[in-house]
């Protein structure tokens, strides 16, 4: 695996930032885009573009076998068993807040508790924030210990015989744990408990192979696997997905409409209402085919070689803070830096091209347990190196020399 | 040189020595200031006595350095000033932190305007105005003893 061949894929990395050659680690917020990616929006918007699923016309049929391409590419790509278990959504959040919605209506009524972790996203605990209020269901959340992980004694600790969902990481997006999402479904079934997985950080960096995981609903972020904005995809076990009501009304997800009443559309169109974002899901059968051609296991191993190095480095500099020291960890380096905010520290970096996110990336639970109101983050992609390892340290050491006078 | 330009030595001695920082019950107004994007918090306390003067003034909050040299240079230029001087300031802080180049308010004595005008540097870092501006935002919403402004702007 020939990381210079990859990252000429990437067109970003061909202009100057600030007069700087760009040193992104920011690939856990969103990563960038290879030039496949980028140019098939462009060819279907110029030459291919019709709208999918309705009309009969040459374009339309086209169209439409494109969009549907993409969804055999993914089912293939996680293993799931039917491409009928693949919904696209607007992203990762409305994945899960389509979970959160429609489980919640059927399935849901007071007393019933959902456990989550304190590891998790806020989109992994603002959908089911809202059933408190509509079903007066409890939330609970399984502690992680003091290396940032949650193990499946956390998990089972907090299982009760009013447990109806247990939503969870599959990577945590500020320790990098890599939560043992099998076991924990294994776990959860023989209790009857369904499981939803955030892949948002899971799926760009490790192999996916939804039938051997078991669980039931997995929510992946279309931007972060080196595809377009604006798109995400649910994998949801079908016996879930004939099972639960619509999540919004539409276009494209009915079957029969009259005054009297209304029959739904089969799966996967009863949860697609509405023009979807055609372009990006064509687009994103690309960003598989990239992630294909070069081989996740390959991805997994340069990645994790690379935050083993990151770490090495991180350790060695007296004034920096690893947060988190999971035994099983993906692509992200959060940390603090003695007597430097996180802000001071991402703006300091900037200067220098090396591009981090800082912050509670959008984990308050998480930094309020670890008394922390920010954290600095590098996180990493396929185009990485150790060079850029190299750069961030020589800014923070920058930051340093510019705090202490 | 931009950095230079932010990271002025007065911002890093107020940021790392932030003065006023305390919590006193000896106070009649007060507001919380929150950046959610960010986390940053501040939470200001006010002494105004019967002439709308501010006899003392406070915070407490955490934040970059920026936030923290702002709420303490805000805090020790607002002594002994009344509504009326503290609104004009406020004005006119917010208004060169944004676009004027120079403050233009004359409550102010050159020693003090230099040290104000240590923070224009953000000008340059606008994804910084923010850190910045936080303090005076909810020193006004302090003056007006509401919490109304917890949702903080630029």
């Amino acid at each position: 695996m020939n990381i210079d061949n990859i990252k000429k894929q990437f067109p970003i990395f061909n202009n100057k930032v600030q007069n700087n050659d760009l040193v992104y680690l920011d690939s856990a917020n969103s990563s960038q885009k290879p030039q496949v990616v980028v140019d098939r929006i462009y060819d279907f918007y110029t030459k291919e573009f019709s709208n999918v699923g309705r009309s009969v016309h040459y374009l339309a049929v086209a169209a439409t076998n494109l969009y549907e391409n993409t969804r055999v590419l993914v089912q293939k790509y996680i293993n799931a068993q039917d491409s009928n278990e693949i919904v696209f959504t607007k992203g990762a959040t409305e994945a899960i807040n389509l979970v959160a919605n429609t489980f919640g209506q059927k399935f849901l009524s007071e007393g019933d508790e959902i456990l989550l972790t304190e590891l998790e996203h806020h989109s992994n605990y603002v959908p089911w924030h809202y059933l408190r209020r509509s079903k007066g269901v409890k939330i609970k959340f399984a502690e992680f210990n003091s290396d940032g992980e949650v193990t499946l004694e956390s998990i089972e600790k907090n299982i009760t015989p009013k447990t109806k969902m247990i939503a969870i990481t599959h990577l945590s997006n500020v320790t990098g744990a890599i939560l043992p999402i099998k076991e924990i479904t294994k776990l959860a079934h023989s209790k009857n408990i369904p499981v939803l997985v955030d892949g948002c950080q899971g799926a760009p960096h490790l192999k996916l192979d939804m039938q051997d995981i078991g669980c039931d609903f997995y929510a992946i972020s279309c931007h972060k696997m080196y595809g377009p904005t604006g798109l995400g995809i649910l994998y949801a076990k079908k016996k879930w997905l004939e099972v639960l009501p619509p999540y919004q009304g539409g276009g494209g997800m009915i079957r029969e409409v009259k005054k009297e009443g209304i029959t739904f559309g089969d799966l996967p169109n009863k949860y697609e209402a509405g023009t979807m974002a055609t372009a990006q899901v064509i687009a994103f059968g690309e960003s598989i085919k990239f992630l294909n051609k070069i081989g996740i296991e390959n991805i997994e191993k340069h990645e994790r070689e690379l935050t083993k190095y990151g770490e090495e480095i991180l350790r060695k500099n007296n004034s920096v803070k690893l947060i988190g020291n999971p035994k099983e960890k993906g692509s992200v380096l959060s940390f603090t830096l003695d007597g430097v905010h996180a802000h001071d520290i991402a703006t300091i970096l900037d200067e220098d091209g090396v591009a981090i996110r800082a912050g509670h990336h959008c984990c308050q639970i998480l930094h309020d347990k670890l008394g922390l109101s920010a954290t600095a983050r590098a996180s990493l992609g396929v185009y990485n190196t150790k060079d850029d390892i190299d750069k961030l340290n020589e800014s923070l050491n920058k930051c340093k020399k510019i705090f202490e006078g | 040189m931009d950095l230079k330009e932010l990271y002025q030595e007065i911002i890093l001695d107020h940021g790392k020595n932030p003065r006023n920082i305390k919590k006193s019950d000896n106070f009649n107004k007060d507001a919380k200031g929150h950046n959610p994007l960010c986390g940053d918090k501040v939470h200001i306390f006010l002494k105004v006595d019967e002439n709308n003067k501010i006899s003392d003034i406070a915070f407490e909050g955490s934040g970059c350095a920026i936030s923290m040299a702002s709420a303490s240079i805000m805090t020790d230029l607002m002594k002994e000033k009344k509504e009326i001087e503290v609104n004009e300031l406020v004005k006119d802080f917010l208004e060169m932190i944004k676009k004027n180049p120079e403050l233009k308010s004359k409550i102010l004595g050159e020693s003090e305007k230099t040290k104000l005008m240590s923070l224009s540097g953000v000008k340059k870092y606008p994804m910084r105005v923010k850190c910045a501006t936080m303090a005076w935002h909810t020193l006004t919403a302090a003056m007006k003893n509401s919490n109304e402004k917890d949702k903080f702007k630029n």
